[in-house]
């Protein structure tokens, strides 16, 4: 049998058996609208307000603060335009190495006439919580950093900003300013870090069903009391009347099952995972010469591994790694829709040629270390193979030089 | 193409219209022929240090773009023909197919006439490995550029001045410094529009009275690649 070995969890992960257990009752044979008063109605309504409580103790939130959504992306559409869509001129922050759900969110209200700054993070990846400080203006209403990152797995000291932006939010209220709500984007963090919202500090946060073993197609915001948004989606006034539309019962009840069991599992899972983690990052950098870790050591999503490959682009590996049965992802544009190489790893202060020679491995519950063991036998030939057929020959150190004389500069749009 | 005439054959209204324009699918699965190509490349350089005899050398694009291709050229100086063709490449799938496919396009029969290598473009080339999906189009173009770099240093290199190809260039925009070329390469990468081909050459931001005519360079390459 052909080998299967699949590294990319950090693009999505296969459902739980247990999640689709859950889900199984809600097609055929509960499949009642919610709406309806009578049996199967009140079965469905039932099973969205269980599933509402497993997602709010998972949160440590009122079941009313949780907002049940069709994505990651629609979670943060909502909590960006929602909150901002009633209110003029406003200025929002956020930070350069935001999935695209973020940033095009971003420019979008940019277009309707609000001020956004892009904080620049440092050469690992992580925002300065003094470039945040220096940012806010009296019109600052809105902070969106994401809690984990998607390509790089950087840590982002979400609580530190949270604990911050509160304390400066109860001057500004002395002064008659606005209040300054923050958003941060969990779609990556979910499932490896406490997702505890009042540690956190939030006022909102997005999680994504298909990347903790949830279905796709769904998602969740969490909103803390007095968070006002506008509805996007007007109709029949489902989800406090945000986001109408008949809801998505079996994939709100798989999705709050994966947060159950994310919730359960994350703590023992996730040491197994920084251990094949630290492991397959070792190897990679000791094995293969003109290599370098993108991003932070240590403060790392316990899956992530993003390692660029100096001469070779990434699609090209990608294909080679496929044929042996390796699946895996790149930051190479070859593979984006807008043939940008990665926002992130530019960002890191990387020349645009590291960024097309990186790869990300993320690991999930069904790697094993045979698995990297297999990739680390195959990486160094096709490495080999790739550098041999490149006419490109790039200096490590003008790469390292080139991140530490990055500008880093705050971005107004 | 308009249904300006009726067809001989009568068929559903459906099947006349062309629902699903041809080359815009995004599929990534490549042919096969584009795969052979990719894991079996034909006349691609190994070890740079035996590269030695060679008539002319040419290369063209950088990392940052995320393509480079260096092409050697040995040339039957009596016949005027390519007689062989090697090459380096750094990019993706598509460009090291690509590359391969035209070395071999160049060198097969006996070897190709150079004035007829010349004039080979991306569209000979993606239609040999039987089309790429429309976003990797962009992917195939360096390779008759580095072919032509290459026999320009040939021509130069043997005493033929006069036959060196110029590329043209026009400058669009002064004040941005965007040339015809530079808003070719945008729309190739994918800039369809003018907002979009601003992003990536900042052209008329403060020229606006240059826009119109941006916009039709857009729609000309647009066809030319993708129509």
């Amino acid at each position: 049998m052909p080998k299967n070995i699949y590294l990319d969890y950090a693009s999505t992960t296969p459902v739980d058996p247990q999640v689709l257990k859950s889900m199984q009752p809600y097609w055929t044979e509960n499949f009642g609208n919610p709406s309806s008063l009578y049996r199967l109605g009140r079965i469905s309504a039932q099973a969205i307000q269980d599933a509402r409580q497993k997602a709010a103790k998972a949160l440590n939130c009122q079941p009313e603060e949780i907002i049940f959504t069709g994505s990651g992306t629609s979670s943060i559409n909502l909590a960006l335009k929602g909150l901002i869509a009633s209110k003029e001129k406003i200025h929002l922050i956020t930070s350069a190495i935001e999935h695209h759900a973020v940033l095009d969110t971003a420019e979008y209200l940019h277009k309707q006439g609000h001020e956004v700054s892009i904080l620049p993070v440092d050469a690992e990846g992580l925002v300065r919580l003094d470039d945040l400080q220096k940012t806010i203006t009296d019109k600052t209403e809105l902070v969106s950093i994401m809690m984990a990152n998607n390509e790089i797995g950087t840590l982002q000291p979400i609580r530190a900003i949270g604990t911050w932006l509160e304390k400066i939010n109860k001057e500004r209220v002395k002064k008659n300013l606005p209040k300054i709500y923050f958003h941060t984007d969990a779609c990556q963090a979910a499932g490896a870090l406490d997702l505890d919202v009042k540690k956190l500090h939030v006022d909102m946060l997005t999680i994504n069903g298909s990347k903790i073993y949830g279905p796709k197609g769904t998602g969740l915001l969490y909103s803390k009391r007095g968070t006002h948004l506008s509805s996007l989606i007007h109709g029949g006034g489902q989800e406090k009347n945000l986001l109408s539309g008949t809801e998505n019962v079996p994939g709100i009840v798989g999705l709050a099952a994966a947060l159950e069991l994310a919730a359960k599992n994350s703590v023992k899972e996730s040491a197994r995972l920084s251990k094949l983690r630290d492991w397959l990052i070792k190897e990679i950098l000791e094995k293969i010469s003109k290599t370098r870790l993108n991003g932070h050591i240590s403060q790392r999503l316990p899956n992530n591994i993003n390692i660029a490959f100096l001469d070779i682009e990434g699609e090209a590996m990608l294909l080679h790694l496929d044929e042996v049965g390796i699946q895996a992802s790149t930051g190479s544009a070859c593979t984006s829709a807008t043939l940008e190489p990665s926002h992130v790893i530019r960002a890191l202060g990387c020349p645009y040629e590291v960024a097309h020679g990186s790869m990300r491995f993320s690991l999930g519950k069904h790697t094993t270390k045979k698995d990297l063991e297999y990739l680390v036998s195959k990486l160094p030939n096709i490495v080999d193979k790739l550098r041999h057929a490149s006419p490109v020959k790039i200096d490590m150190k003008e790469v390292e030089k080139s991140v530490k004389n990055a500008p880093r500069e705050i971005t107004n749009l | 193409m308009p249904n300006s005439k009726p067809k001989k054959k009568k068929t559903t209204v459906a099947a006349d219209v062309d629902i699903v324009p041809k080359g815009t699918s995004d599929n990534w699965a490549y042919t096969g022929t584009v795969k052979d190509h990719f894991f079996n490349p034909r006349n691609l350089v190994i070890d740079v240090s035996k590269m030695k005899g060679y008539d002319g050398l040419g290369m063209v694009g950088s990392p940052a773009c995320g393509d480079m291709m260096k092409i050697w050229v040995k040339v039957d100086k009596k016949t005027d023909k390519i007689k062989e063709m090697k090459w380096q490449t750094f990019g993706c799938g598509s460009a090291i197919a690509a590359t391969s496919m035209l070395s071999v396009m160049v060198t097969e029969k006996g070897g190709m006439k150079i004035d007829k290598a010349l004039s080979v473009k991306p569209q000979d080339i993606t239609k040999r490995l039987g089309d790429l999906p429309t976003r990797k189009i962009h992917c195939s173009v360096l390779g008759d550029k580095a072919l032509r770099s290459a026999v320009n240093n040939y021509f130069i290199k043997s005493g033929q001045k006069d036959r060196v190809v110029k590329e043209q260039v026009r400058i669009i925009d002064r004040e941005a410094k965007v040339t015809d070329h530079d808003i070719e390469e945008a729309v190739l990468e994918g800039a369809h529009t003018l907002e979009a081909v601003q992003k990536k050459t900042k052209v008329g931001v403060g020229n606006p009275e240059v826009i119109p005519e941006v916009e039709q360079l857009i729609r000309f390459y647009t066809e030319k690649y993708f129509g």
